[in-house]
């Protein structure tokens, strides 16, 4: 697809998700603010591709761990339900929250995001249209996306890790601000390639 | 210090901790069920593993103020006359070496017939993580197929 084409059909996705699911959430899709909206993006991408999010978000069937992101100690698998094998399920290990004894990280409902979910290699522009496309986001509208990144207890932990993970680079309510933002002024997407 | 009552074995349990308090520690140094051991307290060898609702639980990092009503199964929880599959296996296989590793070694082949009656060779190695210095490996899985054909023929 050449770039004019991919722009064109990148602003008809924007549209049609500004027709289809602005209940709840005001938004502008006012001249120039569906390049603000894909600039605030790139800055969102920032936080989706850090280890606490990529980690939990492979393209493959193993967990990645850390800030180096190294595959998952002791060959832990994704399983049929993405909540680890049977036998071995990701509360095995992981409980409701950050255990202190053994630095084992923990939030409620620990579990890998669904193989049609995975980020990792993605750019800025396939990792927005990845989050509202809605095979690959779970069926979710703009509004639940929004809702899912800024207010979801697993994605809360991203910015309390515990000790020798690194939170994402952008602050929490920063964060929520600019999805807030983009979602306003029509979740516009960079360009695919970028 | 809290006091928490805990189902142990299908025997109500009382205990003081933290509440993050790791569940190990509870049920070796109060509770006296030694069975379940102390390997590397990060939930990386499985030394420790218990069961919780069927699950097999890393108890070195289960906080004991998780467990509420839920049921703790320990190795001892098994049998107490190795009547149990996995403890007829075990011994007919002559699975252990010296020993350490074995009782979360059990405590997760019983999670994992729980959730597959007879696994095959992937799913033990998917689930059975546990690591055990001896090498037991290839006995522990003969004696889980072992443990699943009885259990089969005792249905």
């Amino acid at each position: 697809m050449s770039a004019p084409a991919g722009a064109a059909l990148a602003c008809s996705l924007a549209t049609l998700l500004v027709l289809a699911g602005c209940s709840g959430t005001e938004r502008r899709a006012s001249e120039g603010g569906a390049e603000r909206g894909a600039e605030e993006f790139t800055r969102i991408a920032q936080v989706l591709k850090s280890p606490r999010c990529l980690n939990c978000h492979p393209m493959g069937n193993t967990p990645r761990q850390g800030d180096e992101r190294r595959l998952h100690d002791f060959g832990v698998t994704r399983g049929p339900d993405d909540h680890g094998a049977p036998g071995l399920t990701c509360d095995s290990c992981h409980q409701d929250v950050n255990q202190q004894e053994s630095g084992v990280p923990g939030a409620r409902r620990w579990h890998l995001a669904p193989l049609r979910m995975g980020w990792e290699g993605l750019t800025d522009g396939e990792l927005c249209r990845a989050l509202l496309d809605p095979y690959k986001n779970g069926g979710r509208s703009v509004d639940d996306v929004v809702h899912h990144i800024t207010e979801d207890s697993l994605v809360n932990w991203a910015w309390q890790p515990g000790d020798g993970r690194t939170p994402p680079p952008v602050a929490r309510a920063e964060f929520n601000e600019l999805v807030r933002a983009w979602a306003n002024k029509g979740a516009a997407c960079p360009p695919a390639s970028g | 210090m809290t006091e928490f009552v805990l189902n142990v074995n299908g025997t109500p349990r009382v205990a003081e901790a933290t509440p993050d308090t790791p569940l190990l520690w509870v049920l070796r140094e109060q509770l006296g069920l030694k069975g379940t051991k102390f390997g590397c307290g990060v939930a990386a060898c499985g030394a420790c593993t218990v069961n919780i609702d069927g699950v097999a639980v890393r108890s070195c990092s289960f906080p004991v103020s998780a467990a509420g009503n839920r049921a703790i199964t320990t190795v001892e929880g098994l049998s107490p006359d190795r009547s149990h599959v996995l403890q007829r296996a075990w011994i007919a296989e002559q699975v252990p070496q010296c020993g350490y590793c074995q009782s979360g070694m059990l405590m997760s082949a019983n999670a994992l017939l729980r959730a597959i009656a007879s696994p095959s060779d992937a799913e033990i190695e998917a689930a059975i993580t546990n690591i055990c210095r001896c090498g037991t490996y290839t006995r522990v899985r003969k004696a889980i197929h072992r443990a699943a054909q009885l259990m089969k023929e005792s249905q």
